[in-house]
């Protein structure tokens, strides 16, 4: 082999070859240009997120409203302070991931498990905390009707608290009869979308009922919602009502526009998955700690890489939690 | 970079000791930075909503650019990007920047342009 080397003549200049300019190393540099692609793929997410809301900007459900929940404290109004506490954790798992990367550079191997370990607890309970959102806003709270025109309108009573569709739903005017392809027409299946009331019931408790108002999604010039008076809302809901829901899927969302439920779910589940590969990735450079890998390598620096996946998690995550829940 | 971290934060106008207190010092400032967001999206007070600037909420403004300032300190001191040589920080950094920047400006006046034609149109909800 060594016959076949040519010397060129510019060792150690500038373009002789073997320089590092950036002085990292391959493994890290890539790291770094991937998390450059990855940002570039949230901000063109959020980004649409949006636009889609300055399409729709006097009618854009806010977080406030959206996400009042905690985790055993029912029927007590908590924005914010669910998300603030899964921020935290993510946070704080970003710390314990900067120590581990810490302890890795002094060659401390125990110590790098005991803040890899940590780490992957934060993160498996942001997951967790994440499914919780998910699963309260997915089932909803107090239900909806959706209009021919696919707007959202919700209900108050007169002093101006929401009023749950169930509560006064007209229960017993007869039960449904699913369609089948045997009785009716063959080509017709059942509705897949099947909330736990029907319209008609919605109408005829909300007739019968004089203390209800509707809401409509779209905002005065204060950003507060526009109530209708009794009149106008039983023309609302006679003329335009079309469909009861119930929580949030991809296609409907009692909370307000659709499109807001479907970048929720898209946004936050994006992040999501990146969380649990995450965590996967820790736990594989976590047991390969335990095994002394990187102490035969006499070196850290996979701990290093991985924690700037784990940290740019974190920082989408500043980002989202911003644009989603604070803006 | 490896063995040598750059202890200095806020322009040098705080420095630490070792790279562990140093990271405890910047959890602390995030932990800060993101209660008052916090506290600021629970009140919400009036006269950051009814002032506006380019259009946008001054309470918008304040969260975005404490965002920023959130992005910075994990970027430059959880990631080491204050360690690392200029040539790195400016191929990464300026790169996001300015796509960033750019596709978000252009996507915003966008939306901005359908909401006044569904405003002053017939459309009425869906396209």
């Amino acid at each position: 082999m060594e016959a076949t080397v040519v010397k060129t003549g510019t060792e150690g200049k500038t373009w002789g070859g073997g320089n590092q300019p950036l002085k990292a190393s391959y493994g890290k540099m890539m790291m770094w240009f991937f998390i450059v692609s990855d940002a570039l793929t949230f901000s063109g997410f959020l980004a649409s997120y949006g636009f889609s809301r300055f399409k729709f900007v006097d009618a854009w459900p806010i977080a406030d409203e959206v996400f009042t929940h905690f985790p055993f404290l029912h029927g007590v109004e908590a924005p914010m302070y669910y998300v603030a506490f899964m921020t935290f954790i993510l946070i704080f798992s970003s710390v314990t991931m900067v120590l581990a990367v810490d302890a890795g550079h002094k060659m401390k191997q125990n110590k790098v498990i005991l803040y890899l370990f940590l780490t992957i607890i934060g993160g498996l309970i942001f997951l967790g905390s994440q499914a919780w959102e998910w699963a309260t806003f997915i089932k909803g709270d107090y239900g909806a009707i959706e209009t021919k025109g696919g707007q959202i309108i919700q209900f108050l009573d007169k002093e101006g608290e929401r009023v749950a569709i169930r509560d006064f739903a007209a229960i017993n005017d007869g039960d449904r009869i699913p369609q089948t392809r045997e009785n009716g027409l063959w080509f017709a299946e059942d509705t897949e979308y099947l909330p736990t009331v029907s319209f008609e019931q919605v109408k005829a408790g909300f007739l019968a009922n004089d203390n209800l108002l509707v809401r409509l999604q779209h905002k005065d010039e204060h950003g507060h919602h526009i109530i209708l008076s009794r009149e106008e809302s039983i023309a609302k809901v006679v003329n335009d009502g079309q469909l009861v829901v119930e929580g949030a899927n991809l296609r409907h969302n009692e909370y307000g526009h659709p499109l807001f439920a479907n970048f929720f779910f898209f946004i936050t589940g994006f992040h999501g998955f990146h969380v649990a590969t995450g965590v996967l990735i820790n736990i594989i450079i976590f047991f390969n700690v335990i095994l002394g890998t990187y102490e035969r390598r006499n070196n850290y620096e996979m701990v290093e890489k991985v924690g700037l996946y784990w940290h740019f998690v974190d920082l989408v995550w500043v980002f989202v939690f911003t644009f989603f829940y604070l803006v | 970079m490896a063995h040598e971290h750059k202890l200095a934060i806020f322009r040098g106008a705080v420095k630490f000791k070792s790279n562990v207190s140093k990271i405890w010092g910047v959890f602390a400032f995030l932990s800060i930075v993101t209660i008052v967001e916090v506290a600021l999206g629970i009140i919400r007070p009036e006269f950051l909503i009814d002032t506006r600037f380019l259009a946008l909420k001054l309470l918008n403004w304040i969260f975005i650019i404490l965002t920023i300032v959130k992005a910075y300190y994990i970027t430059w001191d959880f990631m080491h990007m204050r360690d690392e040589t200029s040539g790195l920080r400016r191929a990464v950094i300026w790169t996001s920047i300015f796509l960033i920047a750019y596709l978000v400006v252009l996507v915003l006046i966008e939306g901005d342009y359908i909401f006044e034609v569904y405003k002053s149109g017939f459309i009425k909800f869906d396209f």
